[in-house]
């Protein structure tokens, strides 16, 4: 042997060093890969629990609401409805601050209550028809503006002139804190309330329910059809043939195909082709139907895939027929992959918008929808529309909108994840 | 599959046929995202304080929302159109094609849009619209020859005029979907190029030129389209106090305490001079009601005596604390009983 010839054992300690550089250098690229995305992540969740949080809590004020009986009775909702509670309401914070007599100072004092609180009181007196003629303590929601002020996003230290919130105004709030009269309460006309322009009378119930029934119309539809597509393409589709080749193609390509234009698509052909009616969670999960379903053939398919062939041959060896084969043991086999490809299609679906801006559910709803041909906006829209609202107030909301948006599809890529856990079997 | 397919679009069509013949119970509103707040804000109080339900609000723009009220008479068809500019003669006569014969245009009130700022500059931007045509259009009249066009020079205010600040010329401003550009580019910028006497005579020679000449806004960075999102642009205005930002005067009326507006020839945006007519930068705002709907849609004639009340659209009315400026008196009047008799727009 020629010892003057590098052995293989030299070239390759030569090279350990270099080597084991490039190794270290490479998991750090990884490790700031990781750290850059979690720190981006971390700052976006900081942010939006930051500016979200405070909207769960809404500011009340105690008021001592005198109830006249000649006015009132009978407590029948009929007659109240005519009642102009507004009135009371005004009546009883003239009385609690005599001194204001300017008509703009008035009209200031009047908005220390929301707009809304009229009804509340209203629907108050009709639970309690016993205290009419009393006076009562009532918690009513605050406006706006006072609202701003209690959770500390007023800053006293500019001008008066460059606030919404004048001095005499802090001024009666302060009173009104001394008093014990202004306290912060769980703010549960967030979740009973549909949209309204008042940020303290806005709610995400119109859009939590149109999300809901649109996912139902979304699963009911792409569940099975994705499940029977990928069941007849993965086991009964003749192999090799031009038209299955086709359609395979074209199905991985609508997966990938941007969501507005399934939102044209729905506008074109179950609008304008169907008549059906605009702004409904019924047209919006059909379209969405039509996004999530190539994701559930998909995800359906891969599943089938992932099931050994041995299994298929076991059961045709004992003499099962084809359709025995696969709905008797592929498939309860894939069904777990087959759920979690499922779910994620959902949890998209339910975090998309654009396809929605086109069928009409970017609206202005402030009745819960009963079913799926009322009128409903989505969470996503939403966001999106309060995002665009000018009062300040809807900052907050916008947040905590996007905050229970989050947990939604949290709780959805739980359950796919629990799901997957509980019910895979490897081999 | 084809089975399925096929008994799913029965489904679909006996399910529509089904609807078509169910009809609609509430006011169904599309159009303009400018009037969007008031006319939802009447329609809640609307909804609360009578026996009708809510009407439903579309955000669509005007063009969107005209294309939609014109398509037809039917419930399937929105009843109102909220429309931040008139409506146009080929929208007009669309509608017209489309059976939609009889039109009631009311007019609401008026609309300011605001060249706003951050409160931190300490000098306070004062511009007249001539300033600000030099320095958003995309051609301007060459200084040293004037009758000439030439691409957009300026980088700096002082540039343009030796009492504005030197510094660099950046304006946040909604896309050319928007309406509120449409206004801005109307009022402001024509206002601005008509200061041009050989422009303002081209206006009768060749319209369109003269047209391209003061509609056309930079294209080279100092204009930002900054998309439809006006609260977007008073946070980039908070982080950049040389900036300035183009939106409707309720954004300005919201974050008082953050953002401030320009005065325009003199004129500061406020609410009175607004109201008044004599800031230049203001615009009506209109909706279309469709008569045909009136017998077929319970509640509209009710709902439009909400909208056209002393309580909704007077100059102390709930429309005004939203930030709509309104009319003034005899305005007012005229409009309450075009709205109430239901008088239709004959041409345009």
């Amino acid at each position: 042997m020629n010892s003057d010839a590098p052995q293989t054992l030299d070239i390759v300690q030569a090279g350990l060093a270099k080597r084991r550089r490039r190794e270290t250098r490479f998991r750090w690229y990884g490790r700031t890969a990781i750290l850059l995305a979690m720190t981006f992540l971390a700052l976006l969740l900081a942010n939006i629990l930051g500016r979200g949080f405070s909207a769960f809590q809404q500011t009340y004020i105690a008021l001592d609401v005198y109830l006249p009986p000649g006015e009132l009775s009978p407590p029948t909702p009929q007659h109240l409805a005519k009642v102009d509670f507004e009135g009371l309401i005004k009546q009883t914070l003239r009385r609690s601050f005599p001194d204001v007599r300017k008509r703009r100072q008035k009209r200031a004092l009047y908005r220390l209550v929301s707009s809304g609180s009229a009804y509340e009181l209203r629907d108050w007196v009709m639970e309690h028809p016993e205290q009419i003629g009393k006076t009562v303590t009532v918690w009513l929601p605050a406006g706006a503006d006072v609202d701003m002020y209690m959770k500390g996003s007023v800053d006293t230290s500019v001008p008066e002139a460059q606030r919404r919130l004048k001095d005499y105004q802090i001024h009666w709030l302060e009173r009104l804190k001394r008093e014990q009269r202004l306290a912060l309460r769980f703010n549960k006309i967030f979740f009973l309330n549909g949209d309204s322009r008042e940020p303290e009378q806005a709610g995400i119930l119109v859009a939590l329910k149109g999300s809901l029934y649109m996912m139902i119309v979304t699963l009911a539809l792409s569940f099975p059809l994705g499940i029977a597509a990928a069941i007849y393409l993965e086991e009964f589709a003749p192999k090799k043939n031009f038209w299955v080749d086709m359609i395979e193609i074209n199905i991985n390509n609508l997966a990938a195909v941007p969501s507005i234009v399934f939102g044209l698509l729905g506008l074109a052909v179950f609008l304008g082709y169907f008549g059906l009616p605009r702004s409904t969670p019924l047209v919006g999960g059909l379209t969405l139907t039509l996004m999530t379903l190539p994701t559930v053939i998909i995800a359906s398919r891969a599943a089938l895939t992932a099931v050994p062939p041995s299994i298929r041959e076991a059961a045709l060896g004992i003499g099962a027929s084809r359709m025995q084969t696969v709905f008797h043991h592929v498939l309860p086999l894939a069904m777990p992959g087959m759920l979690t490809g499922a779910i994620i299609g959902m949890a998209r679906a339910l975090g998309e918008t654009a396809p929605l801006l086109m069928i009409g559910m970017v609206a202005f709803i402030v009745d819960p929808p009963q079913g799926f041909l009322d009128p409903a906006t989505a969470l996503p829209v939403q966001i999106y529309l309060w995002a665009d609202s000018p009062e300040r107030g809807f900052v907050e909301r916008t947040s905590a909108a996007i905050i229970v948006l989050l947990v939604f599809l949290g709780l959805m890529n739980l359950l796919a994840v629990l799901l997957r856990r509980r019910l895979e079997r490897r081999w | 599959m084809k089975l399925k397919s096929l008994s799913i679009t029965a489904l679909l069509a006996a399910l529509s046929f089904n609807l078509q013949a169910a009809g609609r119970d509430y006011i169904y509103v599309v159009g303009s995202s400018t009037v969007y707040p008031f006319t939802t804000t009447v329609a809640e109080r609307f909804g609360k304080s009578t026996a009708f339900p809510t009407p439903k609000v579309e955000s669509t723009g005007t063009g969107g929302g005209m294309k939609l009220f014109c398509a037809g008479i039917g419930v399937q068809h929105p009843d109102l159109s909220n429309a931040s500019r008139r409506i146009k003669k080929s929208e007009f006569e669309n509608c017209r094609k489309h059976g939609v014969k009889d039109i009631v245009e009311i007019k609401i009130g008026y609309d300011g849009i605001v060249l706003a700022y951050s409160r931190k500059p300490p000098q306070p931007w004062t511009l007249t619209r001539r300033q600000i045509f030099l320095a958003l259009a995309k051609e301007v009249p060459d200084p040293r020859n004037p009758g000439k066009l030439i691409a957009n020079p300026y980088k700096q205010w002082n540039e343009i005029d030796a009492s504005l600040p030197a510094i660099a010329i950046k304006a946040y401003g909604p896309p050319p979907t928007s309406g509120t550009r449409d206004a801005f580019v109307e009022l402001a910028m024509e206002g601005g190029c008509k200061t041009f006497d050989w422009i303002k005579a081209l206006k009768k020679e060749d319209k369109h030129r003269y047209k391209s000449i003061c509609h056309a806004i930079r294209e080279d960075g100092a204009y930002v389209e900054a998309g439809e999102n006006d609260n977007l642009i008073v946070q980039k205005l908070e982080a950049d106090p040389n900036a300035l930002g183009i939106f409707g005067f309720s954004f300005l009326d919201q974050n008082i305490d953050k953002i401030n507006g320009a005065r325009i020839d003199g004129i500061e945006p406020t609410f009175g001079n607004i109201a008044e007519g004599t800031y230049p930068v203001s615009r009506p705002l209109f909706i279309y009601v469709k008569k045909a709907h009136v017998g077929l849609i319970p509640g509209i004639p009710q709902f439009l005596d909400e909208y056209t009340s002393e309580k909704a659209w007077g100059d102390e009315g709930y429309l005004a604390d939203k930030g709509l400026i309104p009319m003034p008196q005899e305005e007012r009047e005229k409009y309450r009983k075009i709205a109430i008799e239901l008088i239709p727009l004959q041409s345009l």
